[in-house]
């Protein structure tokens, strides 16, 4: 199982706040799962933004980065605090 | 060594005296300080609001402060960030850094400021006159903070 956030923008446009997803074995890293939730086709495709950020288990990591069963992943666009 | 994430304004003046505390080791303290400004790319803002990420917000900045405090030699450090609803001219976010010499601390303040920006998970969202919209993330943003990444980190 893997929890998945969608956070502002992306929120706002998937209308979906977290989804969990089965987990599959096919998946190494986040980007994998970037690339199922855009196969599923419009508006998951918003995910494509160049500029996307994640975070795994609420740290900020690259898309390159592994993942296991369990984890918590957040997709969002570039942050604007401050 | 305060970090706060509140939907509650704050008085930038009071955390200010807050940060040098009657500590008399501290020689400086530099803040920053920013506000909801009127204007942004030609539109009239009428409120502004800021979403987080709640479970890795303070997660984040606590990260940021660890690493202005292995780089610096700073006495303390204050993050302090609002979310939801805010109205011109209130202040968003205030950063304070305290130290024996002025150096430390006005490198770690901007230091802190530019990672921010880049690396907390805040987005704003703007109200202004033509609807709203979410701000878009700025390259110079990201230009500012990657200059900490390679030799201003051995300037001190």
């Amino acid at each position: 199982m893997l929890n998945v956030q969608f956070l502002a923008r992306y929120r706002e446009q998937l209308n979906c706040e977290s989804e969990q997803l089965a987990w599959s074995d096919k998946w190494q890293t986040i980007n994998d799962v970037r690339q199922f939730l855009i196969a599923r086709g419009e508006p998951w495709t918003i995910l494509n933004d160049p500029r996307i950020m994640c975070a795994r288990n609420q740290d900020v990591c690259s898309l390159q980065e592994p993942l296991k069963s369990g984890d918590e992943l957040a997709f969002f666009p570039m942050v604007t605090g401050g | 060594m305060n970090i706060r994430v509140q939907i509650a304004p704050f008085d930038p003046g009071a955390e200010l005296n807050a940060v040098h505390a009657g500590d008399l080791s501290v020689g400086a303290v530099v803040s920053f300080t920013g506000y909801v400004r009127d204007i942004n790319q030609d539109a009239a803002i009428q409120e502004l609001f800021l979403e987080h990420y709640p479970g890795m917000t303070e997660k984040a900045l606590a990260k940021i402060r660890n690493e202005a405090m292995q780089r610096w030699p700073l006495i303390g450090v204050q993050i302090l960030h609002r979310v939801g609803a805010l109205s011109l001219a209130e202040p968003i976010v205030f950063v304070a850094t305290s130290s024996m010499h002025r150096e430390a601390a006005f490198a770690a303040c901007e230091f802190i400021m530019d990672y921010l920006k880049t690396r907390a998970p805040f987005w704003k969202k703007e109200q202004t006159t033509s609807g709203a919209h979410w701000v878009e993330g700025r390259d110079s943003d990201q230009q500012a903070a990657a200059r900490w990444d390679t030799s201003e980190k051995d300037t001190l």
